[in-house]
């Protein structure tokens, strides 16, 4: 790897992060980072109950600590998180920034306390005093749909926030001509998003009324439009700048009332407001992931070919609608036939109230329990029907010559060539070898499983991306970009792009983004969408941009426009390189004295809308053996091929695909929110909340294939969730082989070790 | 989360430590490593009003040996005990449970004597240093006295020592030649915390006959726990494979444990047979399994 490569090989070169040197020494400037002299400080008393009235609060004694400034409850303002509409019909219940009346989960906010430190803010809200009668409370969604289940939202008196189906073809049809069914009942583990930068606000009162305020946001612009209709306040008066933001996994695309909070205390005490969330302010208002419960039926042929599938997915929406709660199930139902041909298809969602911190997004955001759900129907339909589970995928894949495929969903994929991918990771993986490993291990009694998951990752979607590119005065290069970075390398992979694509150095090049008074409207970093949608976006730009500096360089070798061709660092005359402009005498051109007929400047904006999502795809494959005598697990073998369409820079491809794995393998092994028969928390602090340790990681083999998105003007499909989509299911289906001599059909995830000893327990003495 | 206020001095030697301790009374915490303690202050789980910093007293810091046994100043971090030859030589076990404690930073940071004296069930050395009979010197202005290991650890969070007192030092008798040590654990993977753990000290004749075993167990109680029957089922029986599985099929008996968010009762009685029957064969010299540690850090 190295730093210095020429224009012509950036894109697909291991270039190193230009971030990274900042960040690596501590020079990064996150939110907390922000020192704005005379800066207050916001606190919040939360509620300790999941469900409860508030029958008194009782500030006096808050309000006379030292250093308060401000004390608020629900009574005072009238400041709500706003939540689009995004299924006909759906439900939206209150989300007040503070409670007013009642509380849905714990850890909303009751009261707020703003004062000159942090500390005497904290001791202030802890001296608030809250008198709560408590409610029935449901945290478990299927549960929440029993007839006599406690209403979770008792302004709504219904626990379904929406139903929607996502249907095609004939599906009764296919199941009365199936020779078998295969029927499963299939959770999803509720995970938290463990960015390590927790959220933090600070916002500031401009002397001319507006308003500024840095977030730690993977939407700033979004972000900005929601704080807006939540605090009434002009759109176009408010500036949010995304620093240098810690990860997210999605959990930083919401508006959060915290954030609102800090706002409206800056606005009304004409001081800045900061607020920087605990580790454990996060276990409890972060948007959490998962946790959807999917009860399906997949008809098959005996000779293994689908049919038809059925699935009711029961999500769990939390107690408050987020901006993105709604949107994972969606994704859930639109990829449920994954890679498969299955043209009759029904799928059911049922989202779900209940009172617990609410969901959305989390790396995978739907894709995940869609994975997971027809990878185990699949591994089970070749186990029933005594198919090799390479067979039955293979015999099922879309083919290649098929897309860009429709899908009984609706949705169309792109492009794709599975079986290849198949065959890439049986051949890494030594595929015959592991099965053979599996079988000597389990000759000398002990559990081993060889999982395989085949899966596609759709990317980008979500409306637009923007990106403008303005060549400056000198020649040098401004990039601005809609698609802000929370870590994933964006000013790297971009101005690879750039310094290719016009024929300069990196160095030439700055990527801006994350700031709404320096970009134009963006939408932002989630979903696997910034090479897809970002830099398709830029791509367009570039290409704009470079035709004006072509008739300008025409005009200024006197030559004619056919004649002109791209050069090193500018444009020449064809067959007479010697005859040429850099972009410094373009520029200079363009500013100054224009031909006649053309418009001065020399920036290109363009918003970027293929109207279709990217559909990555690829295939996994484990060995497994868990320890008989106390249910650990260990990864013997773990090989991942993605196939992300054309690679820009494999050494960030490389890293994304270990960061998804090793959440992908938190879901599978250890992460799990819990909560108690009563709604408590179980799991809200690290104590009692596993995530995987950078140690714990097993050794990965990467393989990749290549096929070129023909959608995309760079070729390229999204990446950022291929582990958590593609990992999860393959460890699931490598425990559940480890476990099938046993005759255990299916346990859900995670499989951590008390579960699976009780498992091969129980099972070991029903066989005595 | 944030600690209430508290107030904080810091001590010179161990007098001074002692006279600070008399003079703020039962709210004041001594702090070494704060490992333990600064996490509990900051879940407001305690409050002190004082913190006596004895982190900055000198010569409380190292492994030596002395006369028949390793002594360990009670401000030695575990990093240092995990990494030290003579402690890897001698009581390897010691060594093995230092290593797998938290992780890099707790490891550093954390004192063993802060350990001891927090003495929290899920801890790591009051198990090994149970198995291994060790003793823990306490100075208070009246005099300086030594606990059996036996006596020290009460119960849950609960030592012997009083609340004038100060632990100085940890002492490990040396094990003799033909003796061996193991430490086995399994760990929470959210904590680092015992789940549970088995540390075992096997002296045996010139034929393999069991002189003498002493086994303790972390995560089935309050403090360690001594399974007195796997222990009497091994003295004077031949240490083959057979037995010692035998022997640590009694691990758990006479043990009450609780259900866990984690794990039940009845997986910690389970574990605890299997983790003292590696204990146990790895301390008497066969080469054991090793365990899945995927989860180490």
């Amino acid at each position: 790897m190295t730093t210095q490569h020429a224009p012509a090989g950036l894109i697909g070169a291991s270039v190193l992060r230009v971030e990274d040197p900042v960040l690596a020494t501590g020079r990064g400037c996150y939110v907390d980072d922000v020192q704005l002299p005379g800066a207050l400080y916001l606190a919040l008393l939360r509620s300790p109950y999941p469900h409860a009235k508030i029958t008194s609060i009782n500030t006096d004694a808050a309000r006379k600590m030292p250093g308060v400034e401000l004390v608020l409850t629900g009574a005072d303002i009238d400041i709500n998180i706003p939540s689009p509409v995004m299924i006909p019909g759906q439900k939206i219940p209150p989300h007040p920034a503070l409670a007013r009346g009642a509380v849905h989960a714990a850890g909303a906010p009751v009261a707020a306390v703003v004062a000159q430190t942090r500390a005497q803010a904290v001791d202030a809200a802890n001296a608030i005093e809250v008198e709560y009668d408590p409610l029935p409370a449901v945290v478990n969604a299927e549960k929440a749909l029993e007839p006599d289940a406690p209403i979770a939202r008792e302004e709504i008196d219904t626990n379904i926030c929406y139903r929607a189906v996502n249907k095609g073809g004939d599906v009764d049809k296919a199941f009365a001509e199936a020779d078998h069914i295969v029927k499963m009942h299939i959770a999803s583990p509720r995970q938290v998003a463990m960015a390590i930068e927790p959220r933090a606000a600070a916002a500031r009162p401009e002397p001319n009324g507006d308003l500024t305020v840095w977030l730690s946001t993977q939407s700033p612009h979004r972000v900005r439009a929601d704080l807006a209709t939540s605090l009434k306040f002009p759109e176009h008066r408010i500036r949010v700048i995304a620093p240098d933001v810690g990860g997210g996994f999605g959990s930083k695309g919401p508006l959060y009332r915290e954030y609102t909070l800090a706002s409206y205390c800056a606005l009304k005490l004409r001081r800045p407001v900061k607020w920087t969330a605990t580790r454990s302010d996060d276990f409890l208002t972060v948007i959490q992931g998962r946790d959807q419960a999917m009860t399906s039926e997949l008809a098959l042929k005996r000779d293994g070919t689908m049919l038809g599938l059925k699935v009711r997915v029961v999500a769990n929406l939390g107690a408050y609608l987020c901006s993105n709660t709604a949107g994972p199930p969606q994704r859930m139902m639109a990829m449920a036939p994954g890679c498969y041909q299955i043209r009759n298809v029904f799928v059911e969602v049922l989202a779900v109230f209940t009172n617990t911190v609410s969901t959305g997004p989390y790396r995978g955001a739907g894709r995940p329990e869609s994975v997971l759900n027809i990878e185990r129907l699949v591994d089970k339909a070749a186990r029933d029907l005594g198919i090799d589970r390479l067979e039955i995928r293979r015999k099922n894949f879309i083919r290649p010559e098929q897309f860009p495929y429709k899908t009984a969903t609706g949705v169309e994929y792109d492009s794709g060539d599975y079986e290849k991918a198949l065959d890439e990771a049986v051949k890494l993986s030594d595929y015959d070898r592991l099965i053979r490993e599996r079988d000597e291990a389990r000759k000398r009694g002990e559990l081993a499983g060889v999982g395989v998951s085949t899966f596609v990752e759709p990317s980008g979607g979500a409306g637009f991306e923007s990106g403008a590119v303005r060549v400056e005065r000198t020649g040098e290069i401004t990039v601005l970009t809609g698609s802000s970075s929370h870590g994933q390398g964006h000013e790297t992979v971009f101005a690879q792009v750039v310094a290719e694509k016009m024929r300069v150095g990196m160095e030439h090049v700055a990527i801006r983004h994350g700031d709404t008074m320096a970009v134009q409207q963006g939408v932002g970093t989630f979903g696997s969408r910034s090479a897809v949608m970002g830099g398709g976006a830029l791509a367009l730009a570039i290409e704009k941009v470079s035709d004006k500096a072509r008739r300008i360089a025409a005009h200024l070798m006197e030559a004619s426009l056919e004649d002109i061709v791209p050069a090193e660092g500018g444009f020449a005359v064809a067959g007479v390189p010697e005859k040429k402009v850099t972009w410094r005498q373009i520029a200079a051109a363009a500013y100054g004295r224009m031909p006649k007929g053309m418009d001065p400047g020399l920036q290109e904006t363009v918003f970027f809308d293929p109207k279709r999502e990217a559909w990555g795809f690829g295939a996994h494959v484990a060995l497994v053996k868990i320890d008989r005598d106390t249910g650990e697990t260990r990864i013997e073998k773990l090989v991942l091929v993605d196939d992300c369409g054309v690679i820009i820079n494999p050494m960030i491809v490389e890293g994304q695909i270990h960061g998804g794995v090793a959440q992908g393998l938190g879901e599978a092994f250890l992460e799990h929110m819990q909560y108690g028969e009563e709604g408590e928390v179980l799991t809200g602090t690290l104590v009692n909340y596993a995530v995987p340790h950078a140690t714990s990681m097993p050794t990965l083999t990467l393989g990749e294939t290549v096929t070129p998105n023909p959608f995309n003007p760079l070729g390229v499909k999204g990446v950022g969730e291929a582990g958590t989509n593609g990992a999860p299911p393959c460890i699931a289906n490598a425990v559940m082989d480890a476990l099938a001599p046993l005759g255990i059909d299916h346990i859900d995830m995670p499989y951590t070790a008390p579960k699976l000893w009780a498992v091969i327990r129980s099972a070991e003495r029903g066989k005595k | 989360m944030f600690p209430a206020s508290f107030g904080y001095v810091a001590a010179r030697s161990v007098d001074e430590a002692l006279e600070l301790l008399a003079k703020h009374g039962e709210d004041a915490k001594l702090l070494a490593g704060g490992h333990s303690l600064i996490p509990a202050m900051k879940l407001r789980l305690a409050s002190p009003q004082t913190l006596i910093d004895i982190g900055t007293v000198q010569g409380l810091r190292g492994v030596r040996v002395d006369s028949d046994a390793l002594t360990i100043g009670a401000l030695t971090v575990h990093a240092d005990i995990a990494h030290s030859d003579l402690v890897r030589q001698r009581v390897p076990a010691l060594a093995a449970a230092a290593g797998v404690i938290g992780d890099v930073q707790v490891r550093n940071r954390g004192t063993i004597g802060g350990s001891c004296a927090h003495a929290d069930p899920a801890a790591d050395f009051p198990v090994v240093l149970t198995a291994l009979n060790a003793s823990f010197v306490a100075v208070s202005s009246s005099g300086k006295r030594t606990i059996a290991v036996d006596d020290f650890f009460v119960d849950f969070y609960t030592t012997a020592l009083g609340q004038n007192e100060i632990l100085t030092e940890i002492r490990v008798p040396l094990p003799p030649s033909d003796a061996g040590t193991a430490y086995h654990k399994l760990a929470n993977p959210a904590s680092g915390y015992v789940v549970v753990s088995s540390g075992a000290l096997v002296r045996r004749d010139g034929s393999g006959k069991c002189i003498d075993a002493r086994v303790a167990i972390g995560g089935l109680g309050g403090k360690p726990f001594r399974p007195a029957a796997t222990e009497a089922a091994l003295r004077g029986k031949s240490l083959t494979p057979e037995a010692i599985a035998d022997a640590a099929a009694k691990a758990a008996d006479g043990s009450d444990p609780d259900d866990e968010i984690y794990a039940s009762a009845d997986y910690k009685r389970h574990v605890a047979t299997v983790l003292t029957r590696r204990a146990l064969a790895q301390a008497s010299g066969f080469k054991i399994e090793t365990s899945h540690p995927q989860n180490q850090r």
